[in-house]
């Protein structure tokens, strides 16, 4: 099958966590996974970013697709349903607010920076080494550490899905996956609902379904 | 008339597709696509039934039914 520039952007993704193990500020870049996908869900409503760009999708794809590390078994039916992917996002998002919060204590001055990464929002892992200053404030930082966290983790439950199910199982529970999904359903609307539903009944021969 | 035996075609459970995309990445005749961002659709005149898209589902919700012709 031929490819496409964007069929690489999973580099981005291995040179992203790596930067992070040297200089944490790198960190900040990963919003651009956070807004790009937003964006285009706003601005275009589709999936695009899913559907093409992300980076750690493709990264997911390769180890658990080409090099076979996955058992390729169908996820578990919960795994699938509205409410855990609802409720996954939600959690998501409140374990971010909280790490605005933590940043902003530390703007505020009512903390001292945390030259920490924590893991799965439990385990604090040793970081210092990845920090070598800012003439910026520190919250700068306590922001980079907090996101490189998010990525962190999110990647670590990723490659554990990937490695018990499908490869790119994180797909289906992925919080920017589902608000964008979200996002686009609110977009279509009732009316491109129904008008998706009669293409997909003059589709289906027989109308079996 | 119809063949005595029936088409293989993919079906997508659409209640549960995350629209990801894997399934269009993967089809090697390009009859799948995902609609505004909800779901994916196989079009059903273009599936041969080949079942690939059935293999790289993350969230496993496509199969293969066999359809009248």
């Amino acid at each position: 099958m031929k490819k496409h520039w964007y069929d690489y952007l999973w580099i981005l993704s291995v040179l992203y966590l790596t930067l992070g193990f040297f200089n944490i500020l790198f960190a900040w870049l990963g919003l651009f996974c956070f807004f790009i996908p937003l964006i285009i869900s706003l601005g275009f409503g589709t999936k695009g970013y899913c559907n093409r760009y992300c980076g750690r999708g493709q990264l997911f794809g390769l180890i658990g697709g080409r090099f076979g590390l996955s058992r390729k078994q169908d996820v578990p039916r919960w795994m699938k349903s509205r409410a855990f992917r609802y409720g996954f996002l939600i959690f998501f998002m409140s374990m971010f607010l909280l790490m605005l919060w933590n940043t902003w204590l530390v703007f505020a001055g009512a903390r001292d920076l945390r030259e920490a990464v924590t893991l799965l929002w439990s385990f604090r892992l040793p970081w210092h080494w990845a920090y070598h200053g800012t003439i910026l404030h520190e919250g700068i930082a306590q922001f980079a550490f907090g996101f490189y966290s998010i990525m962190l983790t999110s990647t670590v439950l990723g490659l554990l899905t990937m490695i018990l199910f499908k490869p790119r199982s994180w797909c289906v529970y992925c919080p920017m996956g589902t608000m964008t999904q979200m996002i686009c359903r609110a977009k279509a609307g009732p009316e491109g609902k129904a008008a998706a539903e009669k293409i997909e009944g003059k589709a289906v021969p027989g109308g079996g379904l | 008339m119809g063949e005595a035996v029936g088409k293989r075609r993919a079906i997508v459970d659409q209640s549960v597709c995350v629209a990801c995309g894997c399934c269009v990445k993967v089809c090697p005749i390009g009859a799948i696509e995902i609609i505004k961002g909800v779901k994916a659709r196989v079009d059903q005149t273009k599936c041969v039934g080949c079942g690939k898209c059935v293999k790289e589902c993350p969230a496993s919700v496509i199969e293969i039914q066999e359809v009248k012709a």
